[in-house]
Parts: structure tokens; C-alpha cells; sequence
């Protein structure tokens, strides 16, 4: 059943073609439970289009060896492609060098380096660290480790309803011993887009460096390291097309040259004896190793494919569908939207009076819709704005308007099945 | 079994109205179960007297599934002996994670409405939890979780 208000059928004003698009992901094709697949599990891990897979392809079946190290042919090439994918990513990001931009194995990997990298280091007994109410646990978790370990100490910006930063108190927890700001760009959980150019300059004011999360955030917006002056940014191929088991640390070079290696072994050193091993130079003092090169070279073929398309359509595709599916779900009155922020990417975290997030899961899969539920690893979030866990879907520009109609019309559906 | 299937009117209806909810004002034991996946907690209370599950009440905050579950498990151990009620919970779980030849005889009489579960993987552990929660009040295990290592119930999710 479908109840669609003709009045709130959008106007498709982005210059994105959607079905185009659809035409380059052969897993979109796929039925779940007799129907047609909906994917709205993107903030989660997106789908890889055939580009990105031939790419993977193509490496496998005519550039494979390991890089740094051979003379020969395909270890050249190898290396080659290697570093033409750093500089495809140098390039997404408007990072100033390629040696900025650090292959890691994702996100988490990426924040775990600058805690041993530059906290172990740089942050001592009675520093403070500021993070935010909002931050994933990942964000969360390893400087609660450093802080444990040093006897620092972790101070977090709270949140209103809306599910928005209190700028105000955030600004109001530096002091002399603030050491280090720890910020998500955009919320998992709730989408909320965070003011992170403010914040970052207001830290830099104080002398403090500030690590931006931008798992959320680098496939859905135009992303600027320079423009932010963030000192940090780490990011995930998952979530942008690319393969799993890959992902990015950009750092200032300058704080990338100071600080101490994370892991030890092949490729991260100039030299080895048993008295002393000399470190290489940025970036491979961080990519001890061999590196998932693969899974590099298609973050690179991800990220040329995403600018193809061109990040400012995505991005305005992607409000357009958050729009229309905020605008729907509000026609029914059990659902409680959570996170409601002024500035939002296309991410749709709900609660159903009534009824448990996972059975309201469970129930959409049967009509082929795929979304979160959970905690959604932000137990802080749930906590703070009194939700056990929700619903979450996230969009992707790959979705369209129609699937938005298949997901409320589930909802619907939920709901005449509880109440 | 669909999923539609299993949400099916007796367990929407356990769900709605659930049986023996509550706490009892004299416990002799007492159990609290997680399910730290998602975070659904389960508490119950019994009154054992002799040989016999004389009272149960369980409360908590859960998912459909596991609280129609709960609600039925209430309703068919009350009045019965210990050694039956872990018979139960020993087919239960056999059932939910597909173990269990529902062809063969059992005893779970009405309780096979949940054998749709053992095709839904990470929703076995949301119908377990209360018989997890009951075989640890039983023996006198004061929490539990479907997590916990030495959980003598402990199932691996799919091992169906």
C-alpha cells in the first residue's frame, strides 16, 4: 500500500541521472526476498560500481606484485599505480603534497595512528583531549586509552534535542591543558553537519590541533583539508565506493614529520641493525608493511568515478531525497524523526512508538529494504537523547525518490502489523 | 518460514499483552539476561518451591520477538519441574538454532511459532535470550548474557 500526497512529490531540481547511475552498480539488480533490492544502509558501507570493480579487476589480472620492492616490471607497476592513487586522493581532498595522505586500513585505523602517532607523544599527565557527544566509538574509545595511559583526561562538547553541537561549551572547555580537539565532520547516526572550519579555528587560536572524522562526510560533500586547515582527516574507501580494508589519514606534513611511528616493520624504515633502525620518510614511516594495494588503486578509481559524477550533484541529489523522506515519514504520526538538525546530510534516523528498532528492521528487509538498526556505535548519542536505538536509513546517490516511496510504504506496513 | 510468517498473531499478541509481566514480590530466584548486540535487557524472577516452578514474572526492555517469547515461556514452565523446564529450554534453543527435527517428538507444543527464527540469523539471539535468562536463574546465575563465554547456553549465531 502506498499513501503518497501528490502535493509533496518532489521537484528534481539536481542535474544527477539517477538512472544512469543505478545502471553502473550490478548489485542494485539484486532481489531480496522477491523484491526489488532498496540499499539505505549507506552510511554504513555503499555499493561498488563497475568501474571501481574493473579496476580491481584490471590490477589483479595484469599489475600485481608488491611495491617498494622488486626491480621488475609488475613491481613497478605496481608501485606506479600505488602512488597515482595517493595522488588521486591528494587530489579529492585538496591536500598541498601527496606525502600528506596515508594509506591505512579505514577510519578507525586512521584515528588509532594519530593517538599512538602524535598523542603518545605529545599529550602527558593532566592534558586534556575535547571530543564531542556525537563521535562514533571509534573516535571515542582510543583517546579514552591514551588518557587512561598518561593520565590525561577527556572532556566532551554536549549536544542539544536537535542533536546539534553546543558551540558555546565547547569553546568553553579550553583551558591551558587542552591538547587535542577530536570532532566528527557529519554525525552516523544523525547526519548533523558539524561546523568544523569554526571549530578548528577557534582550537588553532588556542595552539591546538584538531582531527576531523570524516568517514560520513568525504562521500557526500566536497571535502577541503586546506579550507578547513584541519590538521588531521581521516576517512573510509567503504563508504565512498571503494573496496573494504582501505582507508585515508591525511595530516599536515609538518605534524606528520613529528610525530613517532605507529607500527613497526617492512617499508616504514630507511634502515635496520639491532642497535638502530632510522625511519622513512612521510608517508611510508606510517604504512608499515605491505599495504592492501588493491584495495588503494580502487579507492583511486572510487574516488575519480565520484568526481565524474561530481560531488556537488551527489551532494544536492542527496539533500533532495533526505527532503522527500523527511517530508513523508512526518505524514506518520508514530514515527519520531531523531536528529533534526539544520544542517543534515541524507541520513534518516528514526524512532516507531511501539515498536523495537530491530523488528521494524527485520519487517522492511522482508519488502527488500535494507536499513540500520541499533546503537549504530554511538551508545553516547542514544544515551544523551534517551533512545535505546533507532532506525537508521541512509541515502546514497543511487537511490531514488521511488525507493523512498517502497521504504515509507514499509513503514506503513510495520505499523499495521503492531498497532 | 518468511519473516511474515513469524510475526504472526500470537506472537503480535504476546508482544501487545504480555503474560506474567512484572516482578514477583518473593523471589527465590532471580536472573538478568543481556543481549549486548542490541542492547535488549530481560529480568526474571522466580519462585521455586521443592521440584516445581511454583512463580515467574519477567520484565525488561526488548524487541517483539524476544518479548512474545519471554511472555510464552512464562505461561508454559509455570506449574512445571525443573527438570522439565531445562528439557525446554534445551529444545528451545535446539529449535531456534535448527538443531531440532521439529518432525521428531518435542515437547514446545505452541512455542514452534519461533522456528522461523533459525532462518533469520541475528534474530535467534533475541527469541534465546529469556530461556538463556531462565536455565541462569535456575541455576542460580545472577546475570548472563547471550555474549557470555561461559554461558552454558552459549550458541554461536547461525550455527544452524
Amino acid at each position: 500500500m502506498k499513501i503518497i500526497d501528490s502535493t509533496l512529490q518532489p521537484r528534481i531540481d539536481s542535474t544527477l541521472d539517477v538512472a544512469r547511475v543505478r545502471a553502473d552498480f550490478p548489485i542494485l539488480k539484486l532481489q531480496v526476498e522477491g523484491k526489488p533490492l532498496v540499499y539505505l544502509d549507506n552510511a554504513a558501507s555503499s555499493q561498488m560500481p563497475q568501474p571501481v570493480i574493473d579496476r580491481l579487476v584490471r590490477y589483479q589480472t595484469s599489475q600485481h606484485a608488491n611495491i617498494n620492492r622488486g626491480v621488475h616490471y609488475l613491481s613497478e607497476t605496481a608501485t606506479a599505480e600505488y602512488e597515482v592513487a595517493r595522488r588521486k586522493l591528494q587530489r579529492f581532498i585538496n591536500a598541498r603534497e601527496d606525502r600528506e595522505v596515508i594509506f591505512t586500513s579505514g577510519t578507525t585505523d586512521s584515528i588509532n595512528l594519530v593517538m599512538h602517532g602524535y598523542g603518545r607523544k605529545f599529550i602527558g599527565a593532566g592534558d586534556e583531549i575535547i571530543l564531542t557527544t556525537l563521535e562514533h566509538h571509534s573516535n571515542i574509545v582510543p583517546w579514552q586509552m591514551l588518557a587512561e595511559e598518561k593520565g590525561a583526561r577527556v572532556r566532551v562538547v554536549p549536544i542539544n534535542d536537535a542533536g546539534e553541537l553546543l558551540i558555546d561549551e565547547y569553546e568553553k572547555l579550553f583551558n591551558e591543558r587542552t591538547k587535542f580537539v577530536g570532532v566528527m565532520h557529519v554525525s552516523n547516526a544523525l547526519g548533523t553537519v558539524n561546523p568544523v572550519r569554526e571549530m578548528i579555528a577557534f582550537a588553532h587560536a588556542r595552539g591546538v590541533p584538531v582531527l576531523v572524522d570524516g568517514a560520513q562526510a568525504a562521500p557526500h560533500m566536497k571535502v577541503d583539508v586546506q579550507d578547513l586547515d584541519c590538521d588531521f582527516y581521516a576517512f573510509s574507501g567503504h563508504k565512498m565506493c571503494g573496496p573494504t580494508g582501505i582507508g585515508i589519514l591525511y595530516g599536515k606534513a609538518e605534524l606528520l614529520e613529528r610525530m613517532q611511528p605507529f607500527k613497526g616493520g617492512g617499508d616504514m624504515i630507511l634502515s635496520v641493525t639491532f642497535e638502530r633502525t632510522t625511519y622513512n620518510s612521510i608517508p611510508h614511516k606510517f604504512e608499515a608493511g605491505t599495504p592492501p594495494i588493491a584495495a588503494a588503486i580502487g579507492l583511486g578509481a572510487a574516488v575519480d568515478y565520484l568526481s565524474n559524477i561530481g560531488i556537488d550533484a551527489i551532494a544536492a541529489y542527496e539533500v533532495e531525497l533526505l527532503n522527500y523522506a523527511t517530508e513523508q515519514i512526518r505524514q506518520i504520526p508514530e514515527v519520531r524523526i531523531i536528529g533534526t538538525a539544520a544542517k543534515k546530510t541524507a541520513v534518516l534516523s528514526f524512532e516507531m512508538a511501539g515498536v523495537h528498532p530491530h523488528d521494524v528492521g527485520t519487517l522492511l528487509n522482508q519488502e527488500g529494504v535494507a536499513v540500520r538498526t541499533g546503537h549504530h556505535c554511538v551508545q553516547p548519542v542514544m544515551l544523551r537523547l534517551k533512545v535505546p536505538a533507532t532506525t537508521r536509513a541512509s541515502f546514497a546517490f543511487y537511490n531514488t525518490m521511488a525507493e523512498v516511496d517502497t521504504f515509507i510504504a514499509g513503514i506503513r506496513t510495520v505499523q499495521k502489523i503492531f498497532i | 518460514m518468511t519473516t511474515k510468517s513469524l510475526y504472526q498473531e500470537v506472537i503480535l499478541d504476546h508482544n501487545r499483552k504480555p503474560r506474567n509481566y512484572g516482578k514477583l514480590d518473593k523471589a527465590s530466584h532471580h536472573a538478568v539476561g543481556h543481549n549486548p548486540l542490541c542492547g535488549d535487557h530481560l529480568d526474571i524472577d522466580l519462585n521455586l518451591e521443592g521440584e516445581h516452578i511454583e512463580g515467574i514474572a519477567f520484565h525488561g526492555e526488548s524487541c517483539a520477538i524476544c518479548k512474545a517469547s519471554a511472555s510464552m515461556m512464562t505461561t508454559v514452565v509455570k506449574g512445571k519441574s525443573l527438570a522439565d523446564a531445562e528439557m525446554l529450554i534445551k529444545e528451545f534453543r535446539d529449535m531456534a538454532t535448527g538443531t531440532l527435527d521439529l518432525a521428531h517428538p518435542h515437547h514446545l507444543g505452541r512455542l514452534t511459532v519461533f522456528a522461523g527464527v533459525r532462518d533469520l540469523p541475528t534474530r535467534v539471539k533475541c527469541a534465546i535470550l529469556p530461556w538463556h535468562t531462565l536455565h541462569a536463574a535456575l541455576n542460580s546465575v545472577s546475570t548472563t548474557s547471550t555474549e557470555a563465554e561461559d554461558d552454558p547456553m552459549h550458541a554461536a549465531i547461525g550455527d544452524a
